[in-house]
């Protein structure tokens, strides 16, 4: 398997992971998990902070040794191969690492010699990755004085000097505003329609319905669920959900009344959720039992109700 | 790699990812001693003024001013040279060894902690205890070429009168290395910035700088503190340098003795190093 990626074919899958386990002393940080991504694949690990999802990636990634289980990218493992296997990968860390000393082009060069490339190469490079980071104006520029999402999409650009044909993103828009969360999307979208693999870990659920084909909804390091963001919402939750809110003291004593309406129902703190194939209809019965909501809501479910669902807990604690 | 989806780019990268990976296990060292240099040469005309500044002003204030007064009181007691040119081998190895004990810890401590700078470089081809190397070769380098010029300016002063004076160069680079290397290796465990870099700076480098033969013979110290210079890099360095410099007479053992001990100290501090950015980066 190791020679495939030199005589130009694929592997059947990229990425292949089955029984992988990290422990850090008594704590189990990835517990037995497996799954495969084909090439091409836009593959997300969806969860809360501290599941797991970013020792995953690192192990994937080739910087943390496994505690069992076997791993292997483009058919190598990553603890006899390293180099090797960081040479085929792409890597935006959840923390940008950028040396703020270096400029912004520099930081791109810098980066492209570690893989050995030619600066005859990494200068025209550079060039073009600006250009895709809409960063060509701030070429010159000192990374200290980029934005927090410049700094992101220098980093993303910086992930694609080696041109891989698997890009890692450790939460690749935590922190950043929509706008340029947005801008990012837009560019990550457009390396998936080249044909680049992306596995990316979030717990933004807009971020995976956007930008994921299939995800593993993971949760204190196991895997909760597997699917399409579509297939998941059918198979966890209903086709709409009603919210109420009836002020948070009323929120859990209403519950008893509400009983019976839609298929299934949800108390939080600040709301109530009705999961319902017909919301509006829902809403008549809410009515008709002379209950009386501050706010109501319909809309369609979400991976987060798909989340609720399987672990009681919100993504964003 | 022509099946090759890079429509998104114009320019095909020219190796393979087999080839990256080969060429980084060979000169993955040198690729980082390559960004330090970069780094450097965004503070490369502070540097260059500095590494000239610095002895001129030791050598004006020491040299000319201070020998004056010890020559006419103390001559004689530094082995038949005059004050400036005892002196002048201390003074270019305790500048080397000043500027190592900055370069191998705020660096090392931005790496691992403040903008974690070795973990760019740890996602690509290269292995942790290349990063280290490459490091190493940076500022090893970095400490060359200063140190090269503050032994010509010591030689413009007149105060390096023998042939072989600047081999001084290079052993004043190996107590840099000496010194440098284990605070390395000690800084690469830290994982908290408590202060302990003002404490070496203070309680360490400036103890070592007083005490190791710097400005007087050791011999001169009481008994009970000559230890000092015994394990200080810098009184091993400033001892070598004066054989080489004016041929201060000491026996042959001792002369190897000195270099030995440096060159120990540093592949000590070197492969301790590289276990522990290993270690460390592998978590």
């Amino acid at each position: 398997m190791p020679l495939d990626s030199l005589s130009g074919s694929t592997p059947e899958y990229v990425i292949s992971a089955s029984n992988l386990t990290k422990k850090y002393g008594d704590f189990t940080a990835v517990d037995d998990i497996s799954f495969d991504v084909p090439a091409g694949e836009s593959f997300g690990l969806l969860g809360p902070n501290g599941a797991g999802k970013s020792t995953t990636m690192r192990m994937i990634g080739g910087v943390s040794q496994r505690t069992s289980g076997t791993l292997s990218i483009m058919g190598l493992d990553p603890e006899q191969h390293g180099p090797q296997v960081r040479a085929h990968l792409g890597v935006v860390p959840q923390q940008d690492n950028l040396d703020e000393e270096l400029r912004v082009r520099d930081n791109l060069i810098v980066y492209g010699r570690y893989f050995g490339l030619p600066l005859s190469y990494l200068r025209p490079k550079a060039d073009e990755l600006l250009e895709f980071a809409q960063l060509t104006d701030k070429a010159g520029a000192k990374v200290d004085d980029l934005s927090g999402g410049m700094k992101r999409r220098l980093t993303i650009a910086r992930s694609l000097v080696n041109e891989p044909r698997i890009l890692l993103l450790d939460e690749p828009t935590t922190g950043l505003d929509p706008q340029a969360r947005h801008i990012l999307w837009d560019r990550l979208f457009r390396l998936k329609e080249a044909g680049t693999t992306l596995i990316l870990t979030t717990h933004y659920m807009d971020e995976a319905e956007q930008l994921c084909d299939r995800l593993v909804v993971v949760d204190k390091g196991r895997i909760m669920a597997e699917g399409s963001p579509a297939s998941l919402i059918r198979r966890y939750s209903t086709r709409e959900v009603l919210e109420l809110r009836f002020g948070s003291e009323r929120n859990t004593t209403v519950a008893a009344d509400l009983q019976g309406i839609g298929e299934r129902t949800e108390t939080l703190p600040d709301r109530v959720l009705i999961y319902a194939a017909d919301g509006e209809a829902a809403m008549e019965q809410v009515s008709l039992r002379g209950l009386r909501p501050i706010t109501s809501l319909i809309r369609r479910s979400s991976l987060e109700d798909v989340f609720l669902r399987l672990t009681g807990r919100s993504l964003i604690d | 790699m022509t099946d090759r989806k890079s429509s998104r780019t114009v320019l095909a990268v020219p190796q393979t990812p087999e080839e990256s990976a080969a060429k980084a296990r060979r000169y993955g060292s040198w690729y980082f001693a390559e960004h330090t240099f970069r780094v450097m040469r965004m503070y490369a005309v502070s540097v260059a003024m500095y590494s000239v500044g610095t002895p001129l002003a030791y050598l004006f204030a020491m040299g000319v001013g201070l020998a004056a007064l010890i020559d006419a009181n103390g001559a004689g007691r530094f082995g038949g040279v005059d004050y400036l040119t005892f002196l002048a081998p201390a003074l270019v190895a305790s500048a080397a060894l000043m500027s190592a004990t900055g370069e191998f810890m705020f660096p090392i401590m931005d790496g691992f902690k403040w903008r974690r700078t070795f973990f760019g470089p740890h996602a690509s081809p290269l292995r942790p205890e290349q990063i280290a190397n490459g490091h190493i070769i940076g500022v090893g380098i970095r400490i060359l070429l200063p140190t090269a010029i503050y032994f010509v300016i010591v030689a413009l002063f007149g105060a390096a009168p023998g042939v072989w004076a600047w081999l001084s160069i290079f052993t004043a680079t190996l107590c840099a290395l000496s010194f440098g290397l284990p605070l390395m290796a000690w800084v690469s465990t830290l994982t908290r910035d408590a202060g302990q870099f003002a404490v070496v700076q203070r309680f360490i480098v400036t103890p070592l700088f007083l005490f190791s033969g710097t400005f007087f013979p050791l011999d001169t110290l009481p008994f009970f503190l000559q230890w000092i210079g015994w394990i200080s890099p810098l009184w091993h360095a400033t001892e070598i340098g004066r054989v080489l410099s004016y041929g201060y007479a000491e026996p042959v053992w001792l002369s190897v003795l000195h270099v030995a001990y440096m060159g120990a100290t540093a592949v000590a501090g070197w492969l301790l190093s590289q276990r522990i950015f290993r270690r460390r980066m592998g978590k």
